[in-house]
């Protein structure tokens, strides 16, 4: 099977993976950002699905922030509010910053309502201290306990294993993309890359392994081609709007590596398996994650694994995508730059939001980023 | 012997002066070699309270730094080290003073440590752990989770508990200072007393009129942050209530002049712009009597679970249901005509639940509500002329509601 014929299996638009979970009778369980434990919603038997916003207006959620607020989390209102995600069985939100707080505080109002349960999923930040784990672990078996609920079905340990195993399974076929993705850019182009990595937050978790199993097998086979263009590491919370793919596309920038939250950040680490207490190994999982920006880290450790990441994949230099409104990202850059100008690494911020329409900005800022790399 | 009387000392004056003393015996403790840290405003002190080690309130300073007019030279200088304009405008100056290191408004020791504590907000976090990595300290959290149930339960507690045993032994090991378990309770008893002090004090704007101006608890509020666990802070809100109870009795006020509406002020005080905001409210005699800052430094508890509860009990550590009751509670204890709302552009998580926030109040309460925009410490997000638009809006429902009466 050709590249391009796998490539498109990954193509899929969201309306088409609900209609089809539909038809298979699952329920879907909306999963906001970032790091929660999905391995439960599929041991419930249900399709976790990513809820990152979408690029659209923002009108209703008007009514419930203020403008100062991050798009992603006005855009689930929005879609929370226009009825968009009525499909739901349930929607579970993280509080690892102060904007998911409040959006799950308002999400409860108006889901109250719809008769949709809200999941709650309260998280330690002092996540790596024995105290910080016990916490996390009464949350999820809380988490459990609603899923349980919405689903009728009983979530065994077994099943919990089986789910950590096949995520883990798709965690490491992701790494190895991004290696084969940096290696043929020509054909895996930073639309091509985004859309297989993003996906994975939608898709169903097996299907989208087996496809994957597939394309990196198929990228394995092809001969290199050397790039004449530069070499780029992404890093933000998401970076996959088409046109900015396009700006990276038509500069010739290839992603060699990402640090993005809608992708590496998830699959970099893996769960621990076969622990005995799967539970408890989903807990430890939130303290083994490193550098991320939502996660309590007094060592800052998310630049010095960018500049690994930026000499272990050659890259030329580093694209820092803002999200507007993100203080968590916005508190990171100010250390990030010092740490890579210290280093002699080229890196360039620039803004993006889910309402933006007009990426001009976006585009000079990268076409001369691209001039001087 | 002189036959002039002494004049009497006054709460105000002893309020004062347990802040000035607040930072002078923190940078005496740095002169003499000590360990000092920085801590963030709602962090339990209670623990190096008892450990007797100095520590200062970077919030405390930035919004005195943004009342007497630095502001906006201090975001200036951290946006020009590359921090957004978006972000907290106290975490902004507080930024620049760690790399500037002098602010003529208020100067204090450059920390060993900072001590942190999320239960207002995660911001704290991401600004702690900054100044952790510039100067290469310690930084000591007690993380405090967000809670959607209506109150903190034993996995809470026992979280905070543990996260108590882990600071300690961090600060232990930091400063060379032991814990001591019999001064934590002398620690806790004298903060209850402050705490009850606190409480009673501010709750006494239920009387009508209030017996004091409500922008007097914004200034004394620097004690309650600073000094919860300090004998002297119990006695000066003692000595505020003795005041406040003979104004009562006199048909006296801080509050000059007649006291015709008695309104809900939401949010943290407009630091740049307080005498605005307060002169456009005393003219049309609106009075502050409600406000949940008062609840928020009454930490009240029995025993080490129920502190341990009451930090959890923050006003942004709590679900919605529970904020909504927070200011139901403080509009009919203090029988409020209106509801002021500040949406405070430096602070998310307080302005992504006030717009539904102020659905609520309307409902619950049928009490008119205005909002406006501005910011604890950044001056340039404020407008005077939308103030006083929205001041005069509440104002004018305010008299058609009493004239209907």
């Amino acid at each position: 099977m050709s590249i391009s014929t796998i490539l498109n299996k990954f193509d899929i638009k969201h309306a088409d993976i609900i209609k089809k979970y539909q038809e298979e009778g699952k329920k879907i369980i909306g999963c906001s950002p970032i790091h929660l434990p999905v391995e439960l919603v599929y041991a419930a038997g249900m399709a976790p699905m990513g809820i990152w916003g979408s690029y659209g207006e923002i009108a209703r959620a008007k009514e419930y922030f203020p403008a100062f607020y991050c798009s992603i989390v006005q855009r689930i209102m929005e879609m929370v509010l226009d009825g968009t995600l009525d499909v739901l069985s349930g929607i579970m939100v993280s509080t690892q910053c102060d904007s998911l707080k409040a959006l799950g505080q308002n999400i409860k109002r108006v889901y109250k309502e719809k008769n949709i349960p809200y999941i709650h999923v309260a998280m330690a930040q002092h996540r790596k201290i024995e105290p910080g784990v016990d916490f996390n672990e009464i949350q999820y078996r809380k988490v459990k306990a609603q899923l349980e609920e919405i689903s009728g079905n009983e979530i065994t340990d077994e099943k919990i294993e089986e789910a950590i195993k096949l995520y883990n399974k798709s965690k490491v076929l992701m790494q190895e993309f991004v290696e084969l993705a940096a290696k043929h850019p020509d054909v895996i182009t930073p639309s091509w890359r985004s859309i297989v990595l993003v996906n994975a937050n939608y898709m169903d978790r097996a299907e989208y392994t087996e496809y994957l199993e597939e394309l990196n097998a198929a990228l394995r086979e092809k001969e290199v081609v050397p790039w004449k263009g530069v070499k780029i590491v992404t890093t933000g919370i998401i970076t996959n709007s088409h046109s900015l793919n396009e700006i990276f596309e038509e500069n010739d920038m290839a992603i060699v590596e990402d640090e993005v939250a809608q992708e590496s950040r998830q699959f970099r680490t893996l769960v621990d398996e076969n622990t005995g207490n799967p539970i408890r190994a989903l807990a430890k999982y939130l303290g083994d994650i490193e550098g991320c920006s939502l996660m309590y880290d007094p060592d800052k450790l998310r630049a010095d694994m960018i500049i690994d990441k930026v000499k272990k994949s050659g890259a030329d230099g580093v694209v820092y995508v803002q999200a507007k409104f993100c203080d968590p990202e916005e508190f990171d850059y100010p250390i990030f730059k010092k740490a890579l100008e210290k280093e002699g690494i080229k890196l360039v911020m620039i803004e993006t939001d889910q309402q933006m329409t007009n990426f001009e900005q976006a585009r000079t800022s990268l076409q001369t980023f691209a001039e001087m790399l | 012997m002189s036959n002039v009387e002494a004049k009497p000392v006054r709460a105000k004056d002893l309020l004062g002066a347990i802040v000035a003393n607040h930072y002078q015996s923190a940078w005496d403790a740095k002169n003499a070699g000590e360990k000092v840290g920085w801590c963030a405003s709602n962090f339990p002190q209670e623990i190096f309270e008892t450990m007797d080690i100095k520590v200062v309130y970077p919030e405390n300073q930035a919004a005195a730094i943004a009342a007497k007019g630095g502001g906006e030279r201090m975001c200036n200088t951290a946006e020009n080290n590359g921090y957004s304009n978006d972000i907290c405008a106290y975490a902004r100056i507080s930024l620049a003073y760690m790399d500037v290191k002098d602010a003529p408004e208020l100067n204090m020791p450059q920390p060993d440590f900072v001590l942190c504590c999320n239960n207002i907000c995660n911001c704290m976090i991401k600004w702690y752990e900054n100044i952790a990595k510039e100067l290469d300290i310690p930084m000591i959290l007690i993380d405090v989770p967000y809670n959607n149930d209506y109150e903190a339960e034993e996995d809470r507690i026992a979280y905070l508990k543990g996260q108590f045993d882990y600071a300690i032994k961090q600060l232990e090991e930091i400063t060379g200072k032991k814990w001591d378990e019999k001064r934590f309770e002398e620690v806790m008893e004298i903060s209850q007393r402050t705490g009850r002090a606190w409480l009673e004090a501010t709750g006494m704007s239920k009387y009508e009129p209030s017996p004091f101006n409500g922008f007097d608890v914004f200034n004394h509020m620097a004690v309650a942050v600073c000094a919860r666990g300090k004998k002297e802070s119990a006695e000066a809100f003692e000595l505020l209530i003795e005041e406040f109870k003979q104004n009562i009795a006199e048909g006296k006020s801080t509050f000059r002049g007649e006291e015709k509406f008695r309104i809900l002020f939401e949010g943290i005080a407009c630091w740049p712009h307080l005498r605005h905001t307060f002169t456009e409210l005393k003219e049309a005699g609106v009075n502050v009597v409600g406000t949940v800052y008062a609840d928020a430094f009454g930490y009240i508890y029995g025993n080490t679970n129920e502190l341990m509860q009451a930090y959890c009990s923050t006003p942004n550590a709590i679900s919605f249901e529970r904020a909504v009751d927070m200011r139901l509670k403080a509009i009919r204890e203090t029988n409020c005509d209106g509801a002021l709302i500040h949406i405070n552009r430096s602070c998310k998580q307080w302005s992504g639940i006030m717009y539904e926030m102020e659905r609520e109040i309307r409902e619950k309460t049928g009490i008119p509500t205005a909002i406006f925009d501005g910011d604890q410490a950044d001056p340039r997000n404020f407008s005077e002329a939308q103030y006083d638009t929205r001041v005069q809006g509440l104002v004018e429902v305010m008299t058609a509601n009493k004239e209907a009466k």
